[in-house]
């Protein structure tokens, strides 16, 4: 797949061009309002590109697109629908049948046994993301992206979320394009690692972190890429 | 809640009764009729068979014209929140007609439909339109951007996300709006009857008395008034409490 993009308006991005493979787990990090956000809008096709295009699978991307699913840091389950409602979201052109196979699949996936006919008012944060998250697979796409879908979860809660989504990933493959401000989450997650600048953002450096998963964050190998992103992103802020 | 709870405000307002009832006894006159007087009252006229055909033709014309103003109202409202060039074709007439009393359209509402049903219906319509539209346009106005992304996202068709995304974004907002236009429907409608029909709760009040100072009986319209208002409204509370819609009043 290939992403080859520019800035937009105001300046906020400059010179983006990158290229990610199908299945790869890539993280952007950033400092807060470098525009990491609105580099995943513009890839989710939610907002133009003011120069320079997008694409992927050498498809220009003009729009969003169940292909490629978003999933917001709050607020994105749909309350006045209960977990089984949301999964089910874009299942509508299913039969009956498909669809509600499909959605105790996910269901089980993200581990919300018992909770199909819960509105999203009863569940905590985490349950929310997850559902978030299943209601995104459902849909088979081919890209997810997920801007800083534990930013407002309590710290236990964020690293057991970070474990099950990549079970998850490591179980249904796809491509995922994780926006983070959170050094330690980029090195346990992701493949590669696109450092941003403060704005306007530019690509500072890409790292590539190739220890095998499950990682264990006291290793040696960890702690050099976590000293090494640290540093590239001091830079980052003094740009 | 327990039942005893349950009955404070009816022995509050049991209390407030024995003590209207007293301060009459004590000063007798014509200043006030007591309790007892306001029952006969009640009495009376369920023995003429007014009472029921007055309620219902009060709440007929309240049914109809607030209706009339949802029907048109609301998609109206709804349209125009959504499309900003539209709002700002739309917003100076309707703040315009906005602050103009349902009361003032009286004359108007004679001339056109003559004294009879369709003049009070005609304001009562006056009367709720507006409200209804606002609350339309706020409620359009107050879907999270999320909500609307995500429906992007997923690919819906106009229609689609018009009925799985748009109406039940704004239906909770719109309950709450027709609780309170509900409300005024009801006071334009006591007011439209004392000068535009012949029949009808707020009729009672001006005819008796007018026909004899049956203070009693316009004191038993008034009870009769507060206690169908709050009926209206207790109904309207209770959609509310609808579970689907209920995630709009709880904390996020």
């Amino acid at each position: 797949m290939v992403f080859e993009r520019d800035g937009t308006s105001v300046s906020v991005l400059e010179d983006i061009d990158l290229e990610v493979s199908d299945g790869e787990f890539i993280c952007l990090v950033g400092p807060s309002g470098c525009g990491k956000s609105t580099l995943l809008n513009v890839m989710g096709g939610f907002l133009p590109p003011t120069t320079g295009s997008l694409s992927i699978d050498g498809a220009v991307v003009h729009g969003p697109d169940p292909r490629r699913i978003l999933v917001f840091q709050e607020h994105g389950v749909f309350p006045w629908l209960t977990v089984e409602g949301n999964i089910g979201f874009g299942l509508s052109r299913l039969s009956r049948a498909e669809r509600d196979q499909r959605i105790a699949h996910y269901v089980q996936m993200v581990r919300l046994q018992g909770f199909e006919q819960t509105y999203p008012s009863d569940l905590s944060g985490g349950m929310k993301q997850r559902l978030q998250v299943a209601r995104a697979l459902a849909v088979n796409p081919d890209v997810l992206y997920l801007d800083e879908p534990f930013g407002a979860l309590d710290s236990i809660t964020r690293v057991i979320m970070r474990g099950e989504l990549l079970r998850i990933w490591q179980t249904e493959r796809r491509t995922i394009i994780f926006v983070t401000h959170d050094v330690d989450e980029a090195v346990q997650l992701a493949d590669r690692v696109v450092v941003l600048s403060s704005r306007p953002a530019k690509i500072q450096d890409i790292l590539t972190i190739d220890i095998a998963h499950p990682r264990n964050i006291s290793s040696p190998r960890y702690l050099e890429h976590r000293d090494d992103l640290l540093k590239k992103i001091g830079l980052a802020y003094t740009a | 809640m327990k039942l005893s709870v349950r009955l404070r405000p009816v022995a509050f307002i049991a209390v407030l009764v024995v003590i209207w009832q007293v301060a009459v006894d004590r000063h007798p006159g014509q200043l006030l009729p007591g309790p007892w007087g306001v029952a006969g009252g009640i009495g009376d006229l369920l023995q003429h068979g007014l009472l029921l055909k007055y309620v219902v033709a009060s709440l007929f014309r309240v049914t109809w014209g607030f209706l009339l103003a949802a029907v048109i109202a609301i998609p109206l409202g709804l349209t125009i929140g959504w499309y900003r060039r539209a709002e700002m074709a739309f917003n100076p007439l309707v703040q315009i007609f906005r602050p103009i009393s349902p009361l003032a359209w009286i004359p108007i509402a004679i001339l056109w439909f003559g004294v009879g049903d369709l003049a009070a219906i005609f304001l009562i319509f006056v009367g709720c339109f507006f409200p209804l539209l606002l609350t339309a346009m706020s409620a359009v106005h107050n879907i999270p951007a999320v909500y609307v992304n995500v429906g992007r996202n997923f690919g819906l068709s106009t229609a689609d996300f018009i009925s799985r995304v748009l109406y039940p974004a704004v239906v909770p907002q719109l309950i709450i709006g027709s609780r309170i236009t509900l409300g005024i429907a009801w006071l334009v409608v006591v007011a439209a009857e004392m000068i535009a029909v012949n029949s009808g709760l707020g009729f009672l009040i001006i005819d008796a008395r007018n026909a004899g100072n049956r203070y009693d009986l316009v004191i038993a319209g008034m009870v009769m008034i507060g206690t169908i208002g709050l009926l209206l409204d207790l109904g309207m509370r209770s959609l509310e409490r609808v579970k689907s819609f209920r995630w709009s009043y709880t904390e996020d």
